[in-house]
């Protein structure tokens, strides 16, 4: 199968050709794939495809998947509607 | 191993310096950064980009800087996109005070080649059609303001630079300076030494702590300023929206997702850069109160980063009066990102003795012992 039609980031669209692109570059840490191809970025905050990514470093870098560090993990959980959030602290 | 400079710090402005002097043609220019590329400040600050502000230095640097992106992708022959887009800043006013301050700004601006101009509401609304017409009494516009990506235009220099044959190590720490004879002879790291007469501080939120290390005192300190981002939806706002009495800066940028931010007042100051509840509440509170709109969106991320603050709010762009070889860029109070060419343009400038672009005197670390008071930016959120 053709690597640019292997999505490995479903929100922000970012195929297995758009990963290799950049590790062949010399970015092989998740915190820069992140920001230059948004993978990890979207709703879903890298659930699904965090260990997709791991394990095309690893192999990339011919290291165990262990020791690909994973991204750092920012607050929502989930998505929430900003006038909810207003809302909610209003009625403190 | 010997460097003829060494730049510390790989966000925009190290990136740009190091991109301007080989451009200039120096060889063996080191950047040396602790962590990625763009992991400080740069990587979390808000993507915008513009030139009204209340001091002249910083209408200045702003002015030549928007210069520089509109013709950036080409100068710097980038494969990407670096997402430059000039759709304006729409600054309200919540006060007749603010009125007036506004309208010295305004005239300020134009008088130096800056396209601003006062709004009343009806003109705002046109331009954003979702603002709460009840949450402001007038605004200013500037059209050729807006959004660049920071990701993006940061590696556009990174490449550009690297291609001109700048090195660059990543994940490597600056642990000391040697100096001797009131000049800098080495720079050590967790990886290794590097000899070296030049050093750059380019290390924004920790530059003060660089500083210390070779005994110069640099009036700055750094403080936690966070934002979120919303899921991305059609595109249904031109303008960056900014208040400064309702503490708010919330733009659409390209990708389609809203990026907005606050400061929370009295933070301490230091390197903390988590994110808080606090801030999403308030954030939520007061961009609901703007634009009820954009209220209906889901908040995906929130972040925290750092602004390294000057005691008047203007950038240090300096060499170092104890220590020749030491220069410094730092102190750009929330906006490194969108002075970076001129901070490139400058540095290498001051570092190669060459005359300079504009007068320097106002970006001298000096200017803070002069008796004088120095002109203080209140355009900051």
């Amino acid at each position: 199968m053709n690597d640019k039609n292997i999505i490995i980031c479903r929100c922000e669209d970012v195929t297995l050709a758009d990963v290799l692109e950049y590790l062949n570059k010399g970015m092989t840490n998740i915190e820069d794939l992140k920001r230059q191809l948004r993978i990890g970025m979207g709703p879903c905050q890298g659930q699904t495809c965090q260990e997709l990514l791991q394990r095309e470093i690893a192999r990339f870098l011919g290291v165990p998947i262990e020791q690909v560090k994973t991204q750092k993990t920012r607050p929502l959980a989930g998505g929430v509607k900003l006038k909810d959030i207003a809302r909610g602290s209003k009625d403190e | 191993m010997n460097k003829n400079i060494v730049i510390i710090g790989a966000g925009i402005s190290g990136c740009s310096i190091a991109y301007q002097l080989a451009k200039k043609g120096v060889k063996d220019i080191l950047v040396i950064d602790k962590g990625y590329l763009t992991n400080g400040a740069t990587g979390r600050c808000g993507a915008g980009v513009r030139q009204q502000w209340g001091t002249k230095a910083n209408c200045i640097l702003a002015k030549m800087s928007i210069d520089f992106f509109e013709h950036a992708q080409k100068e710097l022959d980038y494969h990407d996109d670096i997402e430059f887009k000039q759709e304006g800043y729409l600054i309200l006013s919540s006060s007749k005070e603010e009125d007036e301050t506004f309208r010295k700004n305004v005239a300020l601006q134009n008088e130096l080649g800056i396209p601003s101009r006062v709004v009343n509401i009806e003109e705002a609304l046109k331009i954003v059609p979702h603002l709460n017409p009840k949450a402001f009494t007038s605004a200013t516009f500037c059209q050729t303001d807006g959004h660049l990506n920071p990701f993006k235009m940061t590696e556009a220099f990174y490449l550009a630079a690297q291609k001109k044959g700048v090195e660059f190590h990543f994940f490597e720490e600056v642990t000391s300076i040697d100096v001797k004879n009131h000049q800098i002879q080495a720079v050590h790291t967790s990886k290794g030494v590097y000899e070296t007469h030049i050093v750059v501080n380019a290390a924004g939120g920790f530059s003060k702590e660089i500083g210390d290390m070779v005994g110069i005192d640099i009036p700055v300190y750094s403080e936690k300023h966070e934002i979120l981002v919303t899921e991305p939806i059609e595109k249904m706002q031109g303008p960056m929206v900014m208040s400064f009495t309702q503490n708010i800066y919330c733009q659409q940028v390209p990708h389609g997702s809203f990026l907005m931010g606050r400061t929370t007042p009295n933070q301490p100051h230091g390197h903390d850069i988590s994110s808080s509840w606090q801030f999403l509440d308030e954030m939520s509170k007061t961009v609901t109160r703007i634009m009820p709109k954009i209220g209906e969106l889901r908040v995906i991320r929130q972040w925290g980063g750092s602004y390294n603050v000057s005691p008047d709010r203007q950038p240090i762009l300096s060499d170092c009066e104890q220590l020749s070889g030491f220069y410094i860029a730092c102190g750009f109070s929330g906006h490194g990102f969108m002075f970076s060419p001129m901070t490139g343009i400058l540095m290498s400038e001051l570092i190669l003795k060459q005359p300079t672009s504009v007068d320097i005197n106002d970006y001298l670390m000096s200017r803070f012992q002069a008796n004088q008071p120095t002109d203080f930016e209140k355009s900051v959120v």
